[in-house]
């Protein structure tokens, strides 16, 4: 179990062994307000750092959520299909979007931690 | 140019009330205005249908056209009946031009010897100029830009108003008349961007912060932003100009027939009238209508609709999610051979074509007091 790790996109990731769990922060959801829709990749779907992997909708807008690290997608959350308003209730717990095989673990120890993360939201 | 671009926003009187509310401030047709309070959305949303919202709706233009002239003046300019608006009554309106296509909507009022008008914020400076052109004889417009405008809305609109303004419970769908609130001398119309009862009132600047605190201060009311009142209005079925309207659509292609009266339809009189009353005769190549896509993701403004055949036969020109429908909904403009209920299409989303259904409109019954 690794510590969490947060993208400038507002994405945070959290490997333990070899898969890694990806959604998105407390501060995005707060930013985007009510969510009701989540598109999920496919499972199997190869994700690429910094490139589009779910589609989040809110009530206003659709946000692209982006892979945290290059890799492959190998479990979704189905549970948003039907209650996208997890990600706003509990955005960095059941909230999850997916779970990815890294092809480069050392792409997300690159990324900030959530002190480095609380710093980069305050600005 | 991030300075200048932030100078040139307006701020509405209520904006330090927005401020203190918590209001997400965003850029709206030249001004600064509350998107969402920290109720969110979906909660505003929900406080309309069930309780009462405020809604600061002083961007709009408030215009008085006076003179003896002053309704053949603006019959000429907009196919509605105003020569048979009783004093004291409102009616919804449209400015079209020489191709027939809406240059914005309105709402008109008969306040006895002068016309109430309410303008879209972003069309505001353009219509004035389109009046000033073409008002002709014994008229005279005024902008009342020393006024603010805010609507209450929501079933328990009535009863909250009646308590701060006696009498105010008696007010039909779409009266607008002088009302007294709290001491305030105010125009109130039973009217709004809903679907729901409700009012819009026009009140002196100065008193307008003072009237939305004492509204705010009873237990039914809370604040609403323009998120909320986009995703009400488009439950509600009602366009927006410049997504749902614009200078290339037509009122028949809107489905906006009823708000053109029979005398003004058959006579004419106004710009486009050959162009309109040809597509009454003959009917419109394209038609608004609702669409309801099967699943959950919502189909936005702009998305590409196609047939069967994956052939493109309209487009999406208002669309999200519904939160009192609990699904998404949206509207658009279809080939009217396709605009049947019921008939199916596909949006096209991401690349992705999601099945949808066009559906009749308004999403959520309309709940006006008609007395």
């Amino acid at each position: 179990m690794s510590e969490k790790r947060y993208t400038e996109d507002h994405e945070w990731v959290m490997v333990s062994g070899g898969e890694a769990t990806v959604g998105i922060s407390n501060h995005a959801q707060e930013q985007l307000g009510d969510i009701v829709f989540v598109e999920l990749p496919a499972i199997g779907k190869a994700l690429a750092k910094g490139k589009e992997a779910a589609v989040v909708e809110s009530v206003k807008a659709a946000s692209e959520i982006y892979a945290p690290a290059d890799g492959e997608v190998l479990a979704v959350n189905e549970a948003l299909n039907d209650e996208p308003g997890k990600v706003n209730s509990d955005p960095e717990g059941d909230g999850w979007f997916f779970k990815m095989k890294l092809s480069n673990p050392a792409q997300v120890a690159e990324l900030m931690d959530e002190a480095a993360y609380k710093a980069f939201v305050a600005g | 140019m991030e300075q200048a671009s932030a100078t040139a926003v307006k701020q509405t009187v209520l904006h330090a009330l927005h401020q203190e509310l918590g209001g997400k401030i965003v850029p709206f047709a030249g001004y600064a205005l509350p998107v969402q309070y920290p109720a969110g959305i979906m909660a505003e949303h929900r406080q309309a249908r069930e309780a009462a919202a405020l809604f600061d709706v002083s961007h709009m233009g408030q215009l008085r056209l006076a003179g003896a002239d002053r309704v053949a003046a603006l019959e000429a300019l907009v196919p509605a009946d105003i020569a048979g608006l009783g004093v004291g009554r409102q009616r919804y309106g449209f400015f079209t031009s020489a191709d027939g296509g809406i240059l914005d909507d309105l709402m008109v009022s008969n306040q006895g010897d002068w016309l109430f008008l309410v303008v879209n914020a972003a069309c505001k400076e353009a219509d004035i100029a389109h009046l000033r052109k073409g008002l002709k004889g014994d008229v005279s417009l005024t902008e009342l830009s020393d006024r603010a405008l805010v609507a209450l809305q929501g079933p328990k609109a009535a009863a909250v108003l009646a308590r701060l303004a006696p009498g105010a419970e008696t007010f039909r769908f779409m009266d607008c008349r002088p009302l007294t609130i709290d001491g305030v001398a105010c125009l109130a119309s039973r009217s709004g961007y809903t679907g729901e009862d409700g009012y819009e009132i026009s009140v002196p600047a100065a008193q307008a912060e003072a009237l939305a605190r004492r509204l705010l201060a009873e237990p039914e009311v809370a604040p609403a932003g323009l998120g909320a009142r986009d995703s009400l209005r488009l439950e509600a079925g009602l366009c927006l100009y410049g997504h749902d309207l614009d200078g290339g659509t037509t009122p028949v292609e809107a489905d906006l027939v009823w708000a053109m009266q029979k005398r003004r339809r058959q006579e004419g009189g106004f710009p486009g009238a050959a162009v309109v009353q040809r597509q009454l005769a003959e009917g419109p190549s394209r038609r608004r209508v609702g669409l309801r896509p099967d699943g959950r993701a919502p189909v936005r403004e702009g998305t590409v609709l196609t047939n069967d055949q994956g052939e493109v036969v309209g487009k999406v020109t208002s669309g999200g999610f519904g939160p009192t429908v609990g699904a998404p909904v949206a509207m658009g403009y279809v080939d009217a051979a396709l605009a049947a209920e019921g008939t199916p299409l596909q949006a096209v989303v991401r690349g992705k074509p999601l099945p949808c259904r066009v559906a009749a409109l308004p999403f959520v019954p309309h709940n006006y007091f008609r007395g």
